[in-house]
Formats: C-alpha cells, sequence, structure tokens
C-alpha cells in the first residue's frame, strides 16, 4: 500500500527550480533512502512530506503530494499533518529539560494531561526508540545529561510520542559514532513494523544495508528509484552508477 | 574521481591475466609432456600448479582488500565478486593440467595403446576456451563469454569421442584396458577443465549484465 503518492512535484525556492517533475511512490512499512549529491533536492522533498518548506519564504510547490490519498497541500491541517509525519534532523536537537519532559512534550500540545497516560506514552516512546533501559532511571535528568546518541534516539522516541504514522529522517546518524550509527541503524529496521521511514543518507553503505527502496537524485531531478538491492547491484541510469560508484565528477 | 581505487581494479585485472596465463601453459605444458611422453615438461606442469595456487592466494586478498576498504558497488561490486569466483575455477583448472601431467608420469616408457587423436584436440579446445573467458574478462566481451559457454560442447563431444576410441581399443584387446582406463582420466580432466572455463564465462556474463547466464 502507498503512503505517499507524488506526481510531477516541481518545487521553487523564488526563481530557483529545485524539484524536477518527482512522480514515485512510497509504500508503507518499508525504509525508503534518498541520496545523491549536496543540492540534488532530496532533503527539499523530505521536507516537502511534512510541509517544512512552508516556512521558506518565496518557496512555492506544485503538482500532487498525497498522504494516504489526501492532499497534504490541501486541506489538510498542518498541525495534524506533522502529528502524523514526524521528523528527526541532522544533528540531536532535545530541549532543554528533562527527558521526561522532551518526550511528554507533543502528547501535551495534543492536549493529553493525564499523568498515567504521559507515562504510558513516555515509556512506550523510550521503549520503541530503544533508550528505555539507559534513561529509566534518569527521566527527571536534563535530555542535555545524555550522549549524542542517546539524544538522537530520544529525538526519534520524541517524534513517537505523538503515534505519527511516517518518519522522516534527514542524515539521522552523520553526527554520530558507528556504535550509536549501528544502534539507530537497528531501530530503524525495526520500527519500519509500524511506521514507514523515509530517510535521507549520503552514507551508501547506510542506504544499502537499512532501505528497501532507494531513490537517486540529481540537479531536483530524481533519476532512478527502484529496489535498493537492484540500484545498489545494477543501477539502469549512469549517472547513477557514477555517483553510487564514486566516480560523479 | 576514485583514483587508487581504479588503479587497484587495473592492478586486479592483470593480475587475472597473468593468472590465466601460467593455466594456458600449465595446461599446453601437460599436453605436450602428455603427446611426447616427456618427463621433465610434465613436472614444469606440476611445478606451475604451485605458481598458480600462490597467485589464486594473492588475488583473493586484493579482492578481500578492495572489499573491505573500497566498499564496492554495482558494477565494481560484480566485478570483484566475479574474480573471487573465477579464481577458485581457474585454480581447478592449474589442478587438472597438474593431474593430466601426473598420468604422463606414471606412464614413463609404457607404449600407447595408439595414437590418442581426440585427446590433442580436447586440449585444443580447453586452451581456447580458458584463453578466451579470460580475454572476455578483460575486455568486458559478452559477446565473446557466450561463444565460450556454446563451445563446451565441442570438448563434451570430443570426450563422448575419446570415450569411444577407448572402449573400441578395449573391445580389440583387453591387455589395453588398464592404459585405456589412464586415458580416459586424462579426457575426462580436459572435459572437467573446459567446465571450469565454462564458469568463468557464466561469471563474465554476470559482471558485464548482472543477471547468470540460466536466468536469462
Amino acid at each position: 500500500m502507498d503512503k505517499f503518492t507524488l506526481r510531477n512535484v516541481e518545487l521553487w525556492y523564488n526563481d530557483f527550480k529545485a524539484l524536477k517533475n518527482v512522480s514515485m511512490d512510497i509504500e508503507a512499512h518499508e525504509i525508503t533512502a534518498f541520496i545523491g549529491p549536496s543540492g540534488c533536492g532530496k532533503s527539499t522533498l523530505l521536507k516537502s512530506l511534512n510541509r517544512m518548506n512552508d516556512l521558506i519564504e518565496g518557496c512555492k510547490i506544485t503538482g500532487g503530494l498525497m498522504l494516504d490519498g489526501e492532499d497534504i497541500y490541501g486541506d489538510m491541517d498542518i498541525n495534524l499533518l506533522r502529528k502524523r509525519v514526524g521528523m528527526v534532523f541532522q544533528k540531536p536537537n532535545p530541549f532543554p529539560m528533562s527527558i521526561y519532559d522532551n518526550i511528554a512534550f507533543g502528547p501535551r500540545t495534543h492536549g493529553i494531561k493525564s499523568k498515567y497516560k504521559l507515562d504510558d506514552i513516555v515509556e512506550k516512546a523510550l521503549k520503541d526508540a530503544a533508550i528505555w533501559d539507559e534513561a529509566k532511571d534518569r527521566l527527571k535528568k536534563s535530555a542535555l545529561s545524555l550522549s549524542g546518541g542517546q539524544q538522537q534516539r530520544l529525538c526519534i522516541a520524541r517524534a513517537l510520542s505523538v503515534s505519527p504514522d511516517v518518519l522522516l529522517m534527514d542524515e539521522p546518524t552523520s553526527a554520530l559514532d558507528p556504535i550509536s550509527t549501528s544502534k539507530i541503524e537497528d531501530l530503524v529496521s525495526e520500527l519500519k513494523k509500524e511506521y514507514t521511514v523515509v530517510i535521507v543518507t549520503h552514507n551508501m553503505q547506510q542506504a544499502t544495508r537499512i532501505s528497501d527502496k532507494t531513490g537517486f537524485f540529481l540537479l531536483g531531478e530524481m533519476v532512478e528509484y527502484g529496489e535498493s538491492e537492484q540500484i545498489f547491484s545494477m543501477p539502469k541510469d549512469k549517472r547513477c552508477e557514477d555517483y553510487i560508484t564514486g566516480r560523479f565528477g | 574521481m576514485r583514483t587508487k581505487f581504479e588503479e587497484q581494479l587495473d592492478q586486479l585485472n592483470n593480475m587475472l591475466v597473468e593468472m590465466g596465463a601460467l593455466i594456458e601453459t600449465s595446461i599446453s605444458l601437460a599436453t605436450q609432456a602428455l603427446r611426447e611422453q616427456d618427463i621433465l615438461l610434465a613436472k614444469k606442469a606440476i611445478d606451475y600448479d604451485q605458481e598458480v595456487d600462490q597467485k589464486e592466494k594473492d588475488i583473493e586478498a586484493l579482492c578481500l582488500k578492495l572489499l573491505l576498504r573500497q566498499h564496492p558497488v554495482a558494477k565494481d561490486l560484480r566485478l570483484i565478486s566475479s574474480a573471487l569466483k573465477m579464481i577458485t575455477d581457474m585454480e581447478r583448472i592449474g589442478d587438472q593440467a597438474a593431474d593430466i601431467a601426473e598420468i604422463t608420469i606414471m606412464l614413463e616408457k609404457t607404449p600407447y595403446i595408439g595414437k590418442p587423436e581426440h585427446i590433442p584436440q580436447m586440449a585444443a579446445a580447453t586452451v581456447k576456451m580458458v584463453t578466451e573467458s579470460i580475454d572476455a574478462f578483460v575486455k568486458k566481451d559478452l559477446g565473446l563469454a557466450k561463444s565460450v559457454i556454446a563451445h563446451d560442447s565441442v570438448v563434451d563431444d570430443l570426450f563422448v569421442a575419446v570415450k569411444r576410441d577407448l572402449m573400441e581399443s578395449i573391445r580389440s584387446d583387453m591387455a589395453t584396458g588398464e592404459q585405456a582406463m589412464d586415458f580416459l582420466m586424462i579426457a575426462k580432466y580436459f572435459e572437467r577443465i573446459g567446465d571450469h572455463a565454462e564458469n568463468i564465462a557464466e561469471w563474465v556474463v554476470f559482471s558485464i549484465t548482472g543477471t547468470h547466464v540460466n536466468e536469462g
């Protein structure tokens, strides 16, 4: 089943066309990776999926972007969209408050006040993000006291706390050491059972390891999109092959 | 651009060509030794097998280093994984050439039961297959690889012809039986060399197309 359906998506930052005629289907309960050189439009496309680009002045988008068949840029409530489509960024960005409050922040914003309910949500989110064992005895401690890798898993837990359908991840491990990276990768592979994951990565090995499908972007165009195993063993497009084999230049 | 990686891939190609040359020479020496009953040449063919084994180890080490350090994908991954598979077949070809040479040594000074006319033809056909399969790899020549695969039936037919000749020989004179068995073994070794050359060609097809021959 398709979670996202994109048809002829074009995006401008003022006069600059950052996305050119992108059409693709993103399958539910799969990990889809976007790869490509810097400035190719992959992060722009990722941010279009929960309208983070709305915050950028001069940004204009055309074409169809549907979430479960509903037009993302139509009448959809933007707060509900971002509840359904959570996001994790390159650098861990915990709020300067306790671990517990970081996770409870979203549910409280959406009106949940009951302490018991919040306790359950915090525990489930931290467990789902594989950080419960490390955090359960220090829930009242500042989130900033956690290591970089733990902070990133906390941010994933925070995104999960509002029960989204989709998790968007923009280079989520580029600032982490190999052990933390491996924990996040294992976690992402687990999360796809319950969520749909779309990840932007510069790490080819990471895309090969964890993603089901991969889209290669170049100069705002989606050049090739397919099963990751096919893309990384037998890409169809020469530009894609040149990029992933490191001969792009 | 990955200059160092490109250099290492060139080095891999060169080493495969060298290994190919070693096994070609090894088969030729074993064949000549068999034809001329020349023990020195037969021993030389056996010595070549050690060089073939060493070359296999060197190529394997280079492939593992490339996998570890360069994380190859796409055509590079196909090339390196094919090379790893090919050298196993090439090493077996070296073994079989040495096995032929060992039988030649065993047959020292024993007059041959007749002129084994199809065996030199098998030798020539298998050397051609080995040479062309390596050429196809280096030149990434899909057509040549496919023609090597097709050529295996020529070697198989020659094996049947040798077997028929030998059966005829035994039928007419039971005393030739023991030597006929040795010649049958030699013919079987050549037939296996043809099979290994066919395997090499199939890996060449995979490295170029990403699909195995049987998958179409």
